[in-house]
């Protein structure tokens, strides 16, 4: 317990934390900072490149092993299984209908490559080591939630009466799934993960003045621009939300999180290791699967599940849930 | 100078269907289409501005296609189907263009 409050003062007073925290309050009270689009998207991209890079070295030092494919075998289920008990959730829990409960669930089974970059950030601030790998078991976790998802609202679509509305299977899944798994993000942290590997410590010395220290200032500025964006999406979608759905929101993260540390477990990930796979579990993603879902269930509201993954999820993990991923990751290891 | 009828068809459309609009456009034979970035705009249900947005689930877009009349019916049909359950907006309105032959 000593260790988590000790844990969670420090990334509360880290930079990255602060950042974002001065963003939401920022967007809340209605100022008009705001960061420039194609600014944003230029930062995504490098935050991309520098972490795929990065755990590509890691791999080139140490050699794959066994636990890679493990590990990446795992992060894949875990993406289809925890949907499914978020749907199961959500059915019991909240008033939801059965599409924007599938479309919520797939958000919570899919990952937030920010909120990995930030329990990267805080494990180097602690001078703690992790599997590089780790970071093709976040791009591996993207994609399957999405599937699961669907086939919730399908299995929901061909319970009720046929033509029941739902345009749940209008747009072909396999089209769909092709389109996520090659969406800009994950195309430069895969890529950038190979090219790390191939060039390992010989090409790292050549791109870590890029790569290295200007990483914190970069994070440092999106996750101002994450907190300005979640802000106003708090703001506007609030209406949306009862306490039933922000309870999901917090104790979702925690069920998610705690399967991805049964998953360390098993696999015996290093402490650093199984801080960032309970962190993937636990963090739902706010870019990759609602653009997938408004191709796939048209008729899910947006704003219910931008708003809880963005505007009460994210928030979480930044500031409370990071240092508890890392405590049980070192009570695992 | 003479000119020729024509049919304008406008789309706005939530910018994730973007590419599956221009393939289906492209599908049905569309000669020629622009697409433009939409800024901010209000629906039935919510505002939407296409900046300070993270996912591109929350913009939208125009598209503007100028074709045949006799064409005309048919397309807006396979939009339709292509759009029916998503936001937008889709209009068909009489021009006059002067290059018949591109449309």
């Amino acid at each position: 317990m000593e260790q988590f409050f000790g844990l969670l003062a420090a990334n509360l007073a880290s930079p990255v934390v602060l950042f974002f925290i001065l963003g939401m309050g920022a967007a809340l009270l209605r100022s008009d900072l705001e960061v420039p689009q194609a600014v944003a998207k230029a930062l995504a991209l490098y935050l991309m490149l520098a972490i795929g890079f990065k755990g590509g070295v890691e791999v080139a030092g140490h050699g794959p092993d066994f636990r890679l494919l493990a590990s990446l075998l795992v992060g894949i289920l875990l993406s289809f299984m925890i949907p499914i008990i978020a749907f199961a959730l959500l059915q019991r829990f909240t008033p939801l209908e059965r599409l924007d409960a599938a479309a919520v669930s797939a958000h919570y089974g899919s990952i937030s490559i920010v909120t990995f970059a930030v329990a990267t950030d805080r494990l180097v601030a602690g001078g703690i080591g992790y599997e590089g790998y780790l970071v093709a078991v976040a791009a591996a976790m993207e994609s399957p939630a999405i599937a699961s998802g669907i086939w919730l609202a399908r299995r929901g679509a061909a319970a009720q009466t046929a033509g029941g509305g739902t345009s749940a299977n209008a747009n072909g899944s396999g089209s769909l799934l092709r389109e996520v798994a090659l969406n800009s993000s994950i195309v430069m942290l895969v890529g950038a993960f190979f090219i790390g590997w191939i060039t390992g410590a010989e090409g790292f010395a050549t791109v870590s003045p890029f790569i290295v220290d200007p990483f914190k200032g970069v994070l440092c500025l999106f996750l101002l621009d994450m907190g300005l964006i979640a802000g106003r999406g708090l703001r506007g979608g609030q209406r949306e939300l009862g306490l039933p759905l922000i309870a999901f929101a917090i104790y979702m993260p925690l069920i998610g999180g705690a399967l991805g540390a049964l998953g360390a477990a098993l696999l015996g990930l290093s402490a650093g290791g199984a801080a960032l796979l309970i962190t993937l579990s636990a963090s739902a993603s706010y870019i990759a699967v609602p653009a997938a879902m408004r191709l796939a269930l048209p008729e899910a509201k947006p704003g219910i599940y931008l708003t809880l993954s963005l505007g009460v999820t994210f928030p979480f993990n930044i500031s409370l849930g990071i240092p508890l991923y890392l405590t049980v990751g070192q009570w695992i290891a | 100078m003479q000119t020729h009828p024509k049919k304008r068809i406008e789309i706005v459309v939530e910018a994730p269907l973007r590419k599956r609009l221009l393939r289906l456009l492209d599908r049905e034979g569309v000669n020629g289409y622009t697409v433009l970035p939409a800024i901010a705009g209000r629906g039935e249900e919510t505002d939407w501005q296409r900046e300070g947005q993270i996912t591109i689930a929350g913009q939208m877009l125009m598209v503007v296609c100028i074709v045949d009349p006799s064409r005309a019916d048919e397309i807006i049909e396979a939009v339709y189907n292509l759009l029916s359950h998503q936001y937008g907006i889709v209009t068909l309105s009489d021009v006059e263009v002067i290059r018949a032959e591109k449309f």
